[in-house]
């Protein structure tokens, strides 16, 4: 299991996943630059959280106009596994990749804290080692994680199961105090519909080490490393 | 030419920003403001050989970059003022 970590200039949690795959995980890391012109026989995207490009215009607008970023869409149409975390969740938005948008979050803060997720589904390759309905913590950081996407996109995500990630209370209850930015229906993390392009906000890849306060995000890279296989023979 | 883009969220998009403007003029006593939205202004500098043709371009450039159809709408002027300014 091969995993490939974007890297454009202004992305700041490419060294965090990195570590986790390559120190944590024990699996194996590669350093994609943007203007790379192949993905360099990687198994697993990710599109780490930062300010890709300066965030110039909108956030994620720019950097998918990169050129690796075209091998990352005909990857994912081959049904290749495509991760965006944060920054990364904004850019396949932008890219078209996941529908919807990431906005200004109704605080207008800047957020950075622990939040709690419900797993909605566990037969994705990024959270086969959860369980359904499980409540897994997680932290944010962004200033624009508000998920919106128009009334008809939003009923056929929720139609076609898409959402995979809630922000939820402890026990698992999708409230309105739960919510940390004002995303719609609590959103914290979807899939497309084939279920191999996972964008999220919250950063697993920070609570993947005891000594950070979780180990809940690297379920999910376990989940990916476990995964490979079945994905790519489908 | 030169074209001037407006781009500004969609009104079913929540705008922040501009709810918390309006909170600020409200407090500098301007009462009578009903409605703030936040959103930007894009000066574009391009060549075309008519009004006809630069409209077509620049509405191409807002569906496909200038502005996110997904949460924002667009509008433009184009001036058609040969000159530069220098």
């Amino acid at each position: 299991m091969k995993f490939g970590v974007l890297v454009f200039p202004g992305t700041w949690s490419d060294r965090d996943c990195g570590w986790v795959i390559d120190q944590v995980l024990g699996a194996q890391l590669q350093y994609l630059w943007h203007k790379d012109a192949d993905l360099k026989g990687c198994d697993c995207i990710i599109l780490p959280g930062g300010f890709a490009y300066g965030d110039y215009l909108r956030t994620g607008a720019i950097a998918r106009f990169a050129p690796v970023m075209e091998k990352v869409g005909e990857f994912a149409d081959r049904g290749g596994l495509v991760w965006g975390i944060c920054n990364g969740f904004q850019i396949l938005c932008e890219a078209g990749l996941l529908p919807g948008a990431l906005i200004r979050n109704a605080s207008l803060e800047f957020r950075c804290e622990w939040t709690n997720l419900v797993v909605e589904r566990n037969d994705l390759p990024y959270t086969s080692q959860c369980s359904e309905g499980e409540v897994i913590s997680v932290p944010i950081s962004h200033g624009e994680g508000s998920y919106f996407a128009d009334p008809a996109t939003l009923s056929r995500l929720e139609q076609n199961n898409q959402v995979v990630f809630r922000y939820s209370d402890p026990e698992g209850r999708v409230v309105a105090s739960a919510n940390p930015n004002g995303s719609l229906h609590n959103i914290a993390g979807i899939v497309n519909k084939r279920g191999n392009v996972l964008g999220m906000m919250p950063h697993p890849e920070r609570c993947s080490e005891p000594e950070l306060g979780g180990t809940d995000g690297l379920k999910l890279f376990r989940s990916v490393a476990e995964s490979a296989v079945r994905v790519l023979v489908s | 030419m030169v074209a001037r883009v407006i781009v500004t969220p969609k009104p079913v998009v929540n705008d922040p920003q501009g709810v918390t403007v309006k909170q600020g003029l409200a407090t500098l006593g301007f009462s009578e403001v009903s409605d703030v939205r936040v959103g930007k202004y894009i000066e574009v500098s391009f060549d075309a050989a008519n009004e006809h043709e630069a409209r077509k371009r620049v509405e191409a450039m807002c569906r496909q970059l200038l502005a996110n159809h997904v949460i924002e709408d667009f509008h433009f002027e184009i001036e058609s003022e040969a000159t530069s300014k220098g």
